[in-house]
């Protein structure tokens, strides 16, 4: 177990056409579950595959606690992988595949034995021992993947999107199950994903990438109620954060957030974190489970609060919840309520804003100002 | 016509074809093993499709008195030479081509392609004074040498082939787990890989065994089987021999083969009990 430190880590494919992985400084601690989270092709994997060794960096280090391993291939640096794929060998039944990385590293052959079989019965496939990869399901050859590569006890274990190939009821029951290994094992690990409710959900920090370079790191409550930046801010959460533009005009009462068809008058703290802005364009964001509807539904503990109209468009009746969507001059926000409730298409509502969990980003360079 | 008339027509139409196919190749198999082993009362009465005297004196000439048996152990010397040489050529080439992204891939790809259409007589002349000034003239090495020239590009596109279709992550693991590089390709890819080579080794088994121009011309006292029944059937014995000897030759070149490619099809298939995808 050690904390990984990468120092302006730098990944250029295609003599530096391709910035891959565009400096990053990140330290994963000691035992912590960090989640790399962001869309395809942002560099995720490719930072993975440069703590794992099997690619080089282009710049920078990698550091397993005091230990430099930028350029130390993989069999020495004691990490596991699981794979997207799995990458469970065909060739070896599920004792072998889970014995190979032991029998390697030359363990005694009994203690190989009992190893095997603590991880097996850890993992719940002591019955799939003496079969091939190929006579299993997608969800057992997971398992013995992760079986693996839990099974040399490494420093360092890593993920790629290990569960992006299984159907979605597996998904679920595996994120809990890897979580909870994880919490036994103590296990210094990188997660890459880029299912959002994944990272939420297992991550103890979430770092979030956006074409090679990192937008915000921090645990998931943190990222999720103060994203730095429009990207974090729209790329966590389902349905997506409204983002709306506004202008920040000043009278004899303080600062107003005018839209196209409301006004909001925010109280004076505001004031001082807006002041640049004043007679300009910013983003409005605010996430649909922060919105209420008045007469229909109420969040306690709303303490400051405003008044949108708008006009139903359509309801999505999720069962758990109701998503409207309703329109507010051209722009359609989206509120999502807890549980079934009827609401009449094309009725006026009022929308409210709770000013407490609205955020406020700059247009120019999207960065979050409240 | 109904659907069952249909269905039976189909199925007689697709047994037909099964049958020709099979027909096809294995009825000259049929006839030069009869005609080998005929006695030559039989072979040459005209009202005697099937002959029902046999004697196998004439294969037995063949191998022992006029060299088939020692040409048939140069033709496995060189064989298995070619197939050595050519996949310890050819294997770091096809690995290469399915793993790497380098300059000029493609190029080099249909270059050693291109290697196969210089016609062989053309450089008979010129490959004989090399030999004779190399040593290698009338060699099994000097044939196993021609043959790898000529089997190594087909070695290279198939086992490159093969390469690709194991999986990277495969290999991955296996460095990950605690392999180098070469030890993840001997233990990880390599035996993934076996089937595929195995066939590869088949194909060059196979034309290694068949060539005769090359190794007529190499050779002398080293002859394969192939060049052997050539100089055997055309020449050497003073004028063009009767048909039964000619038939005993196609038996004594066929079996062989045929033993070999049978034993690696069964190879093949029972590798894992599986196959890889």
């Amino acid at each position: 177990m050690v904390e990984v430190r990468l120092e302006n880590l730098k990944k250029y494919f295609d003599k530096g056409r391709v910035k891959a992985v565009d400096g990053i400084d990140l330290t994963i601690k000691d035992g912590e579950f960090l989640v790399l989270l962001g869309p395809s092709g942002c560099g995720k994997t490719t930072t993975l595959r440069m703590i794992s060794g099997l690619e080089l960096p282009t710049d920078g280090k990698i550091y397993f606690g005091d230990k430099d391993v930028t350029y130390l291939p993989p069999k020495d640096r004691n990490i596991s992988m699981v794979f997207q794929s799995y990458a469970v060998w065909p060739h070896m039944k599920v004792y072998d595949n889970i014995a190979f990385p032991l029998k390697i590293k030359k363990y005694p052959k009994d203690e190989i034995d009992k190893r095997v079989k603590w991880v097996a019965e850890l993992l719940q496939i002591e019955e799939l021992l003496d079969r091939y990869p190929a006579q299993l399901s997608g969800g057992q050859r997971q398992r013995v993947a992760v079986a693996r590569a839990i099974v040399v006890e490494p420093d360092v274990l890593l993920m790629d999107e290990p569960l992006s190939n299984l159907d979605a009821k597996l998904r679920v029951m595996m994120r809990a199950e890897i979580k909870k290994l994880q919490t036994k094992l103590k296990v210094t690990t990188v997660y890459v994903t880029h299912d959002q409710v994944e990272a939420m959900t297992m991550g103890d920090r979430i770092a979030v990438m956006k074409q090679g370079k990192l937008l915000q790191v921090g645990p998931p409550a943190e990222v999720y109620l103060k994203p730095n930046s429009i990207f974090v801010a729209t790329f966590i959460g389902a349905p997506e954060m409204n983002l709306l533009d506004v202008t920040v005009k000043e009278d004899e009462k303080g600062l107003i957030l005018e839209g196209e068809s409301f006004e909001i008058p925010l109280p004076e703290d505001f004031t001082p974190l807006l002041k640049d802005y004043v007679n300009k364009t910013v983003i409005m964001g605010i996430r649909p489970e922060h919105l209420i509807v008045e007469g229909i539904s109420e969040i306690l503990h709303v303490k400051r609060r405003a008044k949108i109209e708008g006009v139903v468009d359509f309801v999505e009746a999720l069962g758990t919840d109701t998503i409207v969507h309703a329109k507010v001059g051209e722009k359609i926000i989206k509120i999502k309520l807890a549980g079934n409730v009827n609401v009449p298409i094309r009725e006026k509502i009022k929308i409210i804003v709770d000013l407490d969990t609205m955020h406020i980003f700059d247009k120019q360079n999207e960065k979050a100002i409240i | 016509m109904n659907d069952e008339t249909k269905y039976m027509l189909k199925q007689l139409a697709f047994y037909t074809f099964i049958f020709v196919v099979v027909a096809w190749i294995v009825v000259p198999l049929i006839v030069a093993t009869l005609y080998a082993f005929a006695a030559p009362k039989d072979y040459y009465d005209p009202n005697k499709v099937i002959p029902l005297h046999f004697t196998a004196k004439y294969v037995k000439t063949i191998l022992i008195h006029l060299g088939a048996w020692e040409a048939i152990k140069n033709s496995v010397v060189v064989a298995l030479l070619t197939i050595a040489i050519s996949f310890t050529l050819g294997i770091p080439a096809g690995y290469a081509i399915a793993k790497f992204i380098f300059p000029a891939k493609d190029t080099i790809k249909l270059s050693i392609v291109a290697l196969r259409m210089f016609p062989i007589p053309v450089m008979a002349i010129p490959l004989v004074i090399l030999y004779i000034r190399l040593n290698l003239i009338d060699t099994r090495l000097g044939v196993a040498l021609a043959h790898t020239a000529m089997a190594l590009p087909f070695v290279v596109l198939i086992t490159s082939s093969i390469f690709a279709g194991v999986a990277t992550e495969l290999e991955e693991a296996g460095m990950v787990f605690g392999l180098t590089r070469l030890g993840s390709f001997l233990k990880i890819t390599l035996p993934l890989a076996l089937p595929g080579l195995a066939a590869a080794a088949m194909f060059t088994f196979v034309m290694s065994w068949n060539e005769v121009f090359v190794a007529s011309v190499l050779t002398l006292s080293h002859r394969t089987l192939p060049a052997q029944i050539l100089s055997i059937m055309a020449g050497s014995s003073g004028g063009a021999a009767p048909d039964y000897y000619k038939f005993a030759a196609a038996f004594i070149m066929t079996l062989p083969a045929m033993l070999f490619v049978f034993f690696a099809r069964k190879y093949l298939i029972t590798m894992w009990g599986i196959s890889l995808k």
